[in-house]
């Protein structure tokens, strides 16, 4: 009968009360999130992930300003359709850069896991600029004036330092060299060798289509075609992951 | 000196906007501490119009300290008709893309202000006075700290205003319902602090030996808010002069995290400190005591218990690992029967005055309420399961069940406690008009039924469209063919958000009136009219 | 990974029957008999006064 006695303590002293549904409420959270932190298959690497490219993240950074992850989620689940549809289901390992992931909730536009290569540079920014033009259906907003910003380059080196204070492994070589990997990603006739061994698989292009700008577009572009493309899937082990 | 303590700190608050926009190293950081600033600016200036340099006079520690509270209602009122007004912005532009504005006004920045406003501001605003009011009355104390609970008032309001602003120049950390940027996070951390220590010390100096169960509520809500709070917005800012700052967390378990937060902000802002509200209010209303207090008990231990496990049923089928998928939805399951059991206790408080149910549209509105909830915690039990959620996930209906609850449950009993409150804080008799809150009841159920309706049809039909198959074994419709035949559906959408924003104009407008002392002459509710002729004379 | 394993065998065991038995305890304590008029004093707080 002490237990009886202790709750209706309990429910006079406010401080144990207070206490004792703070206890009741950590329970759940340290079960079901401690271990993902320790867990083999979330934290398993796959060959193919690279941290984004200084141009790459400029343009997620725009994908998150503009709330995209709103309409459109990166998570492919295992299902007949979506496969068909998006490609390969979503593996964890492909968001492990992102902070924060970008999985959405809502799909009132596509999914966008691997959108990366499927369309042209050009069809992206005429989608961008006026959605109903190749898409008749489309109830997306137009981003038109991304091509008319310019891309801020100057502050892109302390976003890969902020980056790697949260634990992803930018080396000194892709911190030292951010400002001038985000111009030549975006331009064609510079000399690309030493962006594309920092950042294997990298794509380089003139992305918006404009030759001396570098807008915000350029960047949105380059991260909306790399999407899904770093994972190799002709040569991915389903298996591995299991355990 | 009245409002020195005040002005001193808006003044200094105001100064750090200053200095942030002198030393901001990104524009939207500059635009957003020059908004911050004048808003302070501004602040400081009404204060110092309206101070008063005799010394104040001693404040009368016996009585109630009922002024924060009616600022709360009144913003309550004022963030409620802005959010709803939001809401049906961003459902016109689904129908209508070409209402979509950019930069400032495309629907992407626009959804997270329509989301915090209902949630944070309305709900939030509605939450803190009536959980000021509720436990200065059942401690039979005045509220602690002072001035404390002005700070928390104004330090929320703030709070919001950054937020939105934020929202609109494109400062988002992209949580959903967590989207403010760190520096936003840790002033609502401040402001949340001092919260807790006014509740709390409140209650500690209690003159009732026994605390009201709905204070319970209420205090698991505040602590675990700030929890959820805190742990879910760890993140690490590029510059302390910046907007932009990264999770510390990546991938599965950012998302796990997340979503953590998110369903524990609908369980402990949208649901528990609603429950308080429906414990207090409810029985106050209909003037007996709750059906069961011993079932509140229960119910309050099971409700905080379950609800914080069932966050992974967002993540269904997702890269999330399969034991914490299963983990989700089975106590998604289980929260069935104490969600149930309080709408019982609640439902069943009116035993003996049903009759009130005619009489009354603010019992009305309770009941109808209660009811919302019951069908909510119904459904979402019913979405945790994989098998369901495989279909409705990424869909419409989400946002049915979504809006069923919110628009239903805590829209519904908001507008009851403040017409509850408001004649109440002023000293007046009644309400202004008891029929407008009957109309009230009514434009707002009917746009909820349009509403729901509207988004369970657009959302299980277009899950079945994008599962389509035909008999050679190929998708039968495109994406975009998809987009297209939910059209109808958002413009119903859209007429349902319009009349349930028309009933907030009204709820205005009654409560407006009601603080000037006005009074509608109006017939009372609930009595037959008499008819005249026939049925009117007595049989022979 | 030995220590995960090994709190997960604890949690669905032991964890779980444990507060099964926490949450038995509070039902049984709140529908004891003796604290209907307790319950019932403190359901009328909020009609007491204003």
């Amino acid at each position: 009968m002490s237990i009886l006695k202790n709750h209706a303590k309990l429910e006079k002293n406010a401080t144990l009360l207070l206490i004792a549904s703070l206890a009741v409420v950590t329970v759940g959270g340290i079960v079901e999130i401690a271990p993902l932190f320790y867990l083999q298959n979330t934290v398993e690497k796959v060959d193919g992930m690279r941290p984004y490219t200084p141009l790459e993240l400029a343009g997620r950074n725009i994908y998150i300003r503009e709330g995209c992850y709103a309409c459109h989620s990166q998570m492919i689940r295992p299902f007949r359709d979506e496969v068909e549809r998006y490609g390969h289901y979503s593996l964890a390992a492909e968001s492990m850069y992102d902070h924060s992931f970008q999985w959405g909730s809502k799909r009132t536009g596509p999914d966008l896991a691997r959108v990366g290569q499927r369309y042209s540079n050009e069809w992206h920014v005429q989608h961008l600029v006026e959605p109903r033009s190749v898409v008749p259906e489309s109830v997306m907003p137009s981003y038109a004036f991304l091509k008319d910003k310019p891309l801020d380059t100057a502050g892109i080196t302390g976003h890969l330092v902020a980056n790697r204070r949260v634990g992803v492994p930018y080396t000194d070589d892709m911190i030292a060299n951010a400002e001038s990997d985000m111009r030549t990603q975006a331009d064609p006739d510079a000399d690309g060798s030493g962006l594309e061994s920092r950042y294997p698989k990298v794509k380089i292009g003139n992305f918006d289509g404009k030759k001396q700008e570098l807008t915000e577009m350029d960047a949105l572009v380059a991260y909306l075609q790399m999407l899904g493309t770093l994972v190799d899937f002709s040569t991915y082990d389903e298996t591995a992951g299991y355990r | 000196m009245k409002h020195g303590i005040g002005i001193v700190l808006s003044g200094a608050l105001a100064f750090i906007a200053f200095l942030g926009a002198a030393f901001a190293v990104d524009d939207l950081f500059r635009q957003h501490m020059w908004i911050v600033f004048f808003v302070l600016i501004g602040f400081t200036a009404l204060l110092m119009r309206n101070a008063d340099f005799a010394p104040a006079s001693p404040a009368d520690e016996t009585a109630y300290l009922d002024e924060p509270i009616r600022y709360g209602v009144i913003a309550t009122v004022f963030w409620g008709v802005v959010g709803f007004l939001v809401g049906v912005l961003i459902a016109f532009q689904l129908a209508f893309p070409d209402l979509n504005v950019e930069p400032w006004f495309s629907f992407g920045r626009v959804r997270p202000l329509h989301t915090s406003a209902v949630i944070f501001a309305f709900g939030g605003n509605a939450l803190i006075a009536s959980s000021f009011y509720v436990v200065q009355r059942t401690c039979r104390t005045r509220l602690f700290g002072g001035d404390l609970a002005w700070f928390v008032f104004w330090g929320y309001q703030l709070f919001i205003v950054m937020a939105a602003t934020g929202y609109l120049l494109g400062i988002t950390q992209s949580r959903e319902y967590a989207e403010p940027e760190w520096y936003v996070d840790l002033w609502l951390t401040i402001v949340w602090v001092a919260y807790l220590v006014v509740f709390m010390g409140t209650i500690l100096r209690r003159k009732e030996p026994h605390i009201y169960v709905a204070n319970w509520f209420f205090m698991s809500f505040i602590i675990t808010i700030a929890m959820l709070h805190v742990i879910n917005n760890m993140a690490v800012p590029v510059s302390i002069f910046g907007a932009k700052s990264y999770s510390a967390f990546s991938g599965v378990q950012d998302a796990v995290t997340q979503w953590w937060y998110g369903h524990n902000a609908v369980a402990f802002f949208l649901t528990v400190p609603f429950l308080a509200m429906m414990y207090y209010f409810v029985p106050k209303q209909v003037n007996r005591p709750v059906y069961s207090y011993r079932l509140s008990i229960v119910h309050f231990w099971s409700i905080i218990f379950l609800y914080i496990w069932a966050g992974p049923h967002h993540l269904h089928y997702t890269a999330v690992p399969d034991w914490a998928q299963t983990l989700g939805m089975v106590f998604s399951i289980m929260l069935w029967m104490p969600s149930w059991g309080g709408m019982i206790n609640g439902l069943m408080t009116l035993s003996g005055a049903w009759d009130k149910i005619r009489t009354d549209p603010i019992v009305r509105l309770m009941v109808a309420a209660i009811a919302f909830y019951g069908m909510a915690t119904f459904e979402g039990p019913m979405l945790s399961i994989k098998a369901v959620n495989a279909l409705s996930h990424y869909t419409d209906w989400t946002i049915a069940h979504v809006h069923a609850g919110a628009l239903g449950w805590n829209g519904m009993i908001t507008f009851a406690a403040v017409y509850f409150l408001t004649p109440k804080l002023w000293g007046r008799e009644r309400l202004y008009s008891i029929r407008m809150v009957n109309w009230h009841f009514w434009l707002a159920t009917l746009g909820i039924v349009l509403y729901a309706a509207a988004m369970w049809v657009s959302g299980i039909m277009q899950g079945l469209m994008w599962r389509e198959y035909d008999e050679q074994g190929f998708l039968i419709y495109s994406f975009a063919e998809t987009v297209a035949a939910m059209h109808p559906y958002y413009v119903m959408r859209a007429t349902g958000g319009l009349l349930y924003l028309a009933g907030g104009f009204l709820m205005a407008w009654n409560v407006y009136q009601t603080i000037r002392g006005r009074v509608r002459d109006e017939a009372p509710m609930g009595r037959e009219q008499p008819v005249s002729g026939l049925a009117a004379q007595p049989a022979e | 990974m030995e220590t995960y394993t090994a709190m997960r065998h604890f949690a669905d065991s032991w964890g779980l029957l444990g507060m099964a038995l926490f949450f038995v305890g509070a039902v049984i304590f709140a529908f004891r008999p003796g604290s209907r008029a307790k319950a019932d004093e403190a359901a009328r707080i909020p009609l007491q006064d204003d």
